[in-house]
């Protein structure tokens, strides 16, 4: 049947992750992982995340978010600003990590589902640019955040740290444009390999059920799918802050993987957001391993052949194109309809004689 | 008590009345059709029925209960399923997903249930694999329950059409031409097909059609529709012969 | 006075978003894409003139008119090549195909022209304007952008209403299915949409490098998206409604940045967009599409 097969296909995707943490944690036992190969562990789990998050929307929705790390920006923010907080309260640093990513994640997806409200009654262009919108709304909104503790409490201000009035037991932890410092660097490969394992499954399991089906079918025929009692704006939104949540657990991570977290365009601008859409369409839209495979060799391949680095994202830029003429442009799809139909016939030809 | 009882429905765009004191009724297991030339309005009133268009006028009553004014979502749990003129399936599911689907408000569990894999996720996907198969096999499309549905050939595009709106477990079923673009044989078929299907679910059936010999095969009852207003309803061969509707179709 | 030079500031940066947005206003209009590379068309105008003005030491006049040419002969490229293939084809696949030019572009820009930021020479030579008793300046930048601005709206408002290719562009826009079956070269038009857009982006690209004199690979990717902001604000496919829209989103921009605060700028931008989406979803001047059943 055809419900072993997708069962196949999915255990093949948690099989290859799996295998690629054995033969990481195998070659660095035996001391064969350079430290630059090291640094790259946990990047590598992120964008995977990213990547199979952003599918979700992307790929199964077939709505186009630009905006995913504005999400990964909010879990970041979110989880740093816990462990920070709790320092003095849970001395483990694994705890407050593990509370941390709890929080991260639904922070993300609160804000997924306040900014979907509004986002997803907009249609194709409008609704990427209105995300592309609200994620640089959300950067520039925590560069001008200060927000420090002292002993009556909290106290936020948007001017600078002295407006903050801390009296002398007070720490600042959000310092505006120099966001969050001194976040315990606890973020592993084999934690990134867990929290990626665990994206996986809520994905491949949400697509292969009922409500999938549904965000599937909404994404192939909106009108189809009201004529059947399906919930659109339900199943939408759902999809859509789902997504952002694994984008905030990825923020969470990456927050716990530097000792400084600031909100700027490099760490989550648009051109972040964007970055991971390539990933995403290169893997192949609504392939969930193919985000895997795609984030993990495009993230670690140029920094691995460091000639390559130069001309990477060149090449991404072509490939992109290339690859979006040939999957969608009408004639290549009849091109291809009319090759295989030769390859068909070519076959039961054969077969005859 | 009537299946469909639409009486003075109304609906205007920009000025244009597109469907004027409409008025029909259906009763329950029969087998109605609604003709006219093309831009009488006959799809127009389709989506009025369905909740695509509220209308300006007039009421909708479905089994006795008041539709009018209702979203898509409310009326097709209310108990009205549809096909579509130009066919909207989804065409990256399978032919078997495709009336799972339609099967979605009658075999619930929920997202978390179906995220961590728990006992009614089985549960209930075994009840809805099953169902499924049996309304494909009516359809006779259950040896390609696992094509993607875009490869079907038409015909059976449309036959799928009509098994995910029976699916959704409908009191009347609406199709809107559900013989256009199939030859001779493949029509002669659908009406078999129809026929069957009003047997066999006791299905209430209102349907669009061009196809005059489709028309005057199966329904039992029509209503000509010309420039948005009734011009004639009543009993098939009735209607038919009416000097009237012959004029509506080839003019003056 | 300071307000008054905010204001005058942000209506010169307006001008060079309206320009910036008719590119994008016309193509959405008639091709019914967001071409988000026409951004990065401005940044390779803005190196084409750095080109020729700063090393190859040529006069200001012949660098615009170099950017132009290059710029026009890109987007009819462009288009030939990566769009007009993926005509018919679903708006996520050509926006996707759109981000990969403005990569592309953006890129090539990097591997020729390096990360670090160029000096741009101002093209503009008129002196600035003092008035009232040397309280209130007036750069020529500001003076130069203004007028530029107000020509083109006139000229590209005649040419739509007065010549054939014009006519063709507005049945195009109304429908591409009755235009190419009353004789319009529907694939001509489009092509000309982009050529005119393009060097309208070059035009924008000398503007917005001489007011803002520091040139990068990624120059043009805010303004332009800002610039489609001011386009959707105005209402898509409307000359006047870009005109509106960029004046609009400068001042504002410029006035947040005097008296809120310059960090918040960009944040305050994109929420008038995303209220003028919820509230009126086509825009101040633009028009309802409906989905047909």
């Amino acid at each position: 049947m055809k419900k072993n097969k997708i069962l196949i296909q999915n255990s093949i995707t948690y099989a290859m992750v799996i295998g690629f943490w054995a033969i990481v944690q195998g070659l660095s036992a035996g001391g064969h992982v350079s430290s630059l190969m090291k640094g790259l562990l946990v990047p590598l789990c992120i964008y995977a995340i990213l990547a199979v998050s952003l599918n979700l929307t992307v790929g199964i929705l077939g709505e186009l978010s630009l905006g995913h790390a504005g999400f990964m920006c909010v879990g970041a923010f979110a989880g740093a600003f816990f462990t920070r907080c709790m320092e003095n309260v849970m001395p483990s640093v694994g705890a407050r990590f593990f509370f941390a990513l709890i929080l991260g994640t639904a922070v993300a997806g609160v804000f997924g589902i306040l900014i979907g409200i509004p986002v997803l009654r907009l249609k194709g262009d409008y609704l990427a640019i209105v995300t592309l919108a609200f994620g640089e709304i959300i950067k520039n909104l925590i560069n001008v955040m200060y927000i420090g503790k002292d002993a009556s409490g909290f106290h936020f201000s948007i001017k600078d740290s002295l407006s903050l009035g801390l009296d002398d037991t007070g720490v600042v932890i959000i310092k505006g444009a120099q966001g969050i410092t001194g976040t315990p660097r606890a973020a592993t490969f084999t934690i990134g390999i867990l929290l990626l394992l665990i994206t996986l499954a809520v994905v491949q399991n949400l697509i292969n059920s009922r409500t999938g089906r549904a965000i599937m079918s909404i994404r192939d025929n909106r009108i189809a799918a009201e004529s059947i009692g399906i919930n659109v704006t339900k199943y939408k939104l759902m999809a859509f802050s789902i997504s952002a949540a694994l984008a905030g657990m990825a923020g969470v991570l990456y927050a716990h993987s530097l000792s400084t977290l600031a909100a700027t365009s490099a760490n989550f601008g648009y051109n972040k957001s964007i970055l991971i859409l390539v990933f995403v369409v290169l893997g192949g839209l609504g392939n969930i391993k193919g985000s895997v495979i795609a984030a993990i060799i495009l993230t670690a391949l140029p920094e691995l052949l460091r000639g390559l680095n130069d001309y990477r994202m060149l090449i991404y830029a072509i490939v992109l194109i290339v690859m979006m003429l040939f999957n969608s442009s009408p004639k290549a799809i009849e091109l291809r309809a009319v090759f295989m139909e030769k390859m068909k016939h070519g076959k039961s030809a054969a077969k005859e004689a | 008590m009537a299946m469909l009882e639409v009486k003075n429905l109304g609906i205007s765009f920009g000025g244009l009345k597109a469907v004027d004191n409409f008025n029909v009724t259906i009763e329950e297991g029969e087998l109605y059709g609604l003709i006219g030339p093309n831009g009488a309005g006959k799809t127009t009133v389709f989506n009025l029925l369905t909740g695509v268009y509220k209308p300006d006028l007039g009421s909708i009553h479905l089994d006795g209960k008041n539709i009018t004014g209702r979203k898509t979502i409310e009326i097709n749990q209310d108990g009205i399923a549809r096909t579509f003129q130009n066919i909207r399936l989804f065409k990256e599911l399978t032919v078997l997903d495709n009336v799972k689907a339609g099967l979605h408000n009658h075999h619930p569990y929920s997202t978390i249930e179906g995220i961590f894999r728990l006992p009614k996720y089985f549960k209930v996907e075994k009840e809805m694999n099953e169902r499924a198969m049996e309304l494909l096999k009516v359809f006779d499309l259950d040896g390609e329950y696992d094509y993607k549905a875009s490869n079907l050939p038409y015909g059976k595009q449309r036959k799928l059409e009509i098994a995910r709106a029976l699916a959704t477990e409908p009191k009347l079923l609406l199709l809107d031409e559900p013989a256009a673009g199939m030859n001779p044989n493949e029509t002669a078929e659908l009406m078999e097909t129809i026929r069957f299907v009003r047997k066999e679910f006791h299905m209430t059936i209102l349907l669009i059609e061009h196809d005059m010999k489709l028309v005057s095969g199966i329904c039992e009852k029509l209503t000509v529709l010309n420039f948005g207003q009734v011009l004639t309803q009543g009993e098939t061969s009735e209607v038919l012969n009416d000097k009237r509707v012959i004029t509506a179709y080839l003019g003056e | 006075m300071s307000f008054l030079s905010y204001l005058i500031n942000g209506i010169s940066l307006g001008s060079i978003y309206a320009i910036i947005a008719l590119g994008y206003t016309m193509v959405y209009g008639i091709a019914r894409m967001l071409n988000f590379a026409h951004g990065d068309i401005i940044m390779v105008g803005g190196f084409a003139i750095f080109t020729m003005v700063s090393t190859l030491g040529m006069a200001p006049m012949v660098g615009i008119i170099t950017a132009v040419f290059v710029c026009t002969l890109l987007g009819v490229t462009i288009e030939f090549v990566a769009y007009r293939p993926l005509r018919g084809a679903s708006s996520l696949a050509v926006l996707i195909t759109a981000i990969g030019v403005s990569y592309l572009l953006q890129n090539l820009a990097l591997l020729i022209f390096g990360s670090n930021a160029r000096q741009f020479t101002s093209v503009v030579t008129i002196s600035s304007l003092k008035l009232a008793g040397g309280r209130l300046s007036i750069s020529g930048e500001t003076i130069v952008t203004i007028a530029v601005c107000i020509v083109i709206m006139i000229a590209l408002t005649a040419f739509i209403n007065k010549t054939r290719i014009g006519q063709a562009m507005l049945a195009v826009s109304e429908d591409k299915g009755a235009a190419a079956l009353m004789g319009i070269n529907v694939n001509r038009t489009i092509a000309v949409t982009f050529a005119i857009g393009s060097a309208l982006a070059a035009v924008a690209g000398a503007l917005l490098c001489s007011t803002y004199p520091s040139l990068t690979p990624y120059t043009g990717s805010m303004p332009g998206i800002k610039a489609f902001v001011a386009a959707v604000f105005g209402g898509i496919g409307s000359i006047p409604g870009a005109l509106l829209g960029g004046i609009i989103l400068g001042v504002v921009e410029n006035l947040s940045k005097a008296y809120i605060s310059s960090q918040l700028s960009d944040a305050i931008v994109f929420s008038m967009l995303i209220v003028i989406l919820l509230v009126r979803p086509t825009g101040i001047l633009g028009k309802k599409i409906n989905e047909k059943v």
